[in-house]
């Protein structure tokens, strides 16, 4: 008989994993089964660019279960609750699925209704949050109207996804203003929890100077304690303020609720505390996590899920023949962080080596943590390469897992 | 290293005043340190977050985030500002004698 692997969640890890195991394994030895509630597959790096005209809301939802193999065998439904002594997961519907192996892939949720206020008076007309599609758009419209004020741009917390993309948006939100040759009556803000711009020094050093050079004002150590939208300010729980005309906050995440609702899944945020090399949970052999629902100390970003994929299906590989997991995760990710004016720099990095830089993949290729028309073309190339390359599951020619010292220049803090 | 001294024992820190070694901590220590820190006097309301740090420290290996605090220690946010006003999650820590909390990226 073979093995059932359920996959909670058919977004970017899900899908990724659902793709790379059909790959390995005959569905006679193992029936993969995803799992998710809609099926509207959004290519959430574009969000970024929804707000400043520069992509087509419909242009990033295509279809959930034709981005999975045919071999997968697709349920769309809510999942309530996982039973881990059972081995079953429950889902809307009263349906109910046994499982060899599961892996949680349910990403990050949004929870702006947790800030006091961020949901209240100027939701949706001047407070907006650019990380679900509705915000987006919401965010375009306003900024099309928008003729000069103050702007700020706020992290609410951490751990946020793609802990890059509100840094991007300031980036082009400065030459978005400028383009529309109204910068001179725009004041920028970026407000952080962070003691940087980043949380790593020498990128925190390589971003904050973008920030000055553009004119964007940094806030540090800010974290978001309440919105008052009436009167255009945001409060940071040490009772500092920030005035604003147009707010653009990234709101909490946390976890998907059932992983709360689950005894034994989830850690306080609802994320699943998995070995951060291995991707298992601890005391639960046959239970693993990937992508945003992970929580690991890595960034929540797609390019994560990708290099983790590689582990995870050789650990299940492993774990169902009854061997050792033997491969390890080491925290690599990577992001183009788009600049404005046509450029991006890139950062690659994983959990002990910080963003450095230096050229990627090796000594000849694109700059690192320096702006370069060259990244600005494979931020944009990356919408192609998601949906034709990293969505079916196929690894990329040179760049592995394990992430490369080569080409990589260590400086002194 | 550096070290310091606290209650007449010499502890080893880290550049930012942390405790590299959590086993070396004693409760007479930490009004010493929390006077430091700039908080006069420390009430119930700060221990019950004191001795949630080190539990969670023991149990993760990692001291909590402010949201994790604010969760599950029973003190809420706003109030976990007003016992330690520059920054709960750091301040306590060092008050516990725990490394500084790692936070995420
Ligand atoms: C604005 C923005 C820009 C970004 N830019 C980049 C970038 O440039 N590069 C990069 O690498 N990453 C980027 N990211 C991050 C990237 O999109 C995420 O890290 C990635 O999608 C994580 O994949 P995931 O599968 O873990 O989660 P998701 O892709 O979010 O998928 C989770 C899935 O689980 C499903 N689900 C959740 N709960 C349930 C339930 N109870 N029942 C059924 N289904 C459920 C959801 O419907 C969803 O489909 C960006 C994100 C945002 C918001």
């Amino acid at each position: 008989m073979g093995k059932h692997i359920v996959i909670l969640g058919g977004g970017t890890a899900g899908t990724m994993t659902a793709n790379r195991l059909c790959r390995t394994y005959d569905r006679d030895e193992c029936l993969v089964t995803v799992v998710d509630q809609d099926d509207d597959h959004l290519y959430q790096p574009g969000l970024l660019f929804v707000p400043f005209g520069l992509a087509r809301p419909d242009h990033l939802v295509r279809s959930r279960p034709r981005q999975l193999d045919e071999a997968v065998d697709y349920k769309m439904a809510r999942i309530d609750r996982v039973d881990l002594d059972a081995r079953t997961v429950r889902l809307a519907g009263g349906i109910q699925l046994s499982y060899d192996v599961l892996v949680v892939a349910t990403g990050a949720r949004l929870l702006p209704e947790e800030t006091e206020g961020l949901t209240g008076p100027g939701w949706g007309e001047k407070v907006f949050t650019f990380y679900d599609l509705p915000g987006a758009t919401g965010l375009h419209d306003a900024l099309e109207r928008f003729e000069g004020g103050r702007v700020v741009v706020d992290i609410a917390d951490l751990p946020l996804k793609c802990p890059v993309a509100p840094l991007e948006f300031a980036f082009l939100a400065d030459w978005y203003f400028r383009s529309r040759g109204i910068r001179d009556r725009v004041e920028l803000t970026y407000a952080t929890p962070l003691d940087g711009a980043f949380t790593k020094p020498v990128a925190a050093k390589a971003l904050g100077g973008l920030l000055n050079d553009k004119g964007i004002e940094l806030v540090t150590e800010f974290t978001l304690g309440e919105v008052d939208g009436e009167h255009g300010r945001l409060m940071s729980y040490d009772e500092r303020e920030v005035a604003f005309d147009l707010a653009v906050v990234v709101p909490l995440h946390g976890g998907a609720e059932y992983v709360g609702r689950s005894a034994g899944l989830g850690d306080e945020l609802g994320f699943v505390p998995v070995d951060p090399h291995t991707l298992q949970l601890p005391g639960r052999h046959e239970v693993f996590a990937v992508g945003d629902a992970a929580g690991l100390p890595a960034s929540k970003a797609g390019s994560v899920a990708h290099f983790e994929g590689e582990v995870l299906v050789h650990n299940i590989g492993q774990f169902l023949a009854g061997q050792p997991l033997d491969a390890s995760f080491d925290g690599h990710a990577n992001c183009f962080v788009e600049t404005g004016f046509h450029k991006a720099l890139l950062i690659d990095f994983n959990y002990d080596t910080e963003p450095l830089p230096g050229h990627f993949p090796g000594p000849v290729g694109l700059p690192l943590l320096k702006e370069s028309h060259a990244a600005h073309l494979g931020k944009l190339a990356f919408e192609w390469l998601y949906w034709h390359s990293l969505l079916p599951g196929r690894e990329l020619p040179g760049i592995g897992s394990a992430m490369s010292e080569h080409g990589k220049h260590h400086v002194p803090h | 290293m550096p070290t310091t001294t606290y209650d007449n024992t010499g502890v080893p820190i880290d550049d930012e005043g942390f405790f590299t070694d959590p086993a070396r901590w004693t409760e007479p220590m930490a009004e010493q340190i929390a006077k430091e820190a700039g908080i006069d006097a420390l009430t119930d309301r700060h221990w019950i977050v004191i001795r949630f740090m080190r539990d969670q420290y023991a149990a993760k290996g990692t001291g909590p985030t402010v949201r994790v605090l604010g969760k599950v220690s029973g003190v809420s946010v706003k109030e976990l500002y007003q016992l330690f006003p520059k920054g709960p999650a750091k301040t306590a820590a060092k008050i516990a004698g725990i490394p500084k909390p790692r936070g995420c990226i």
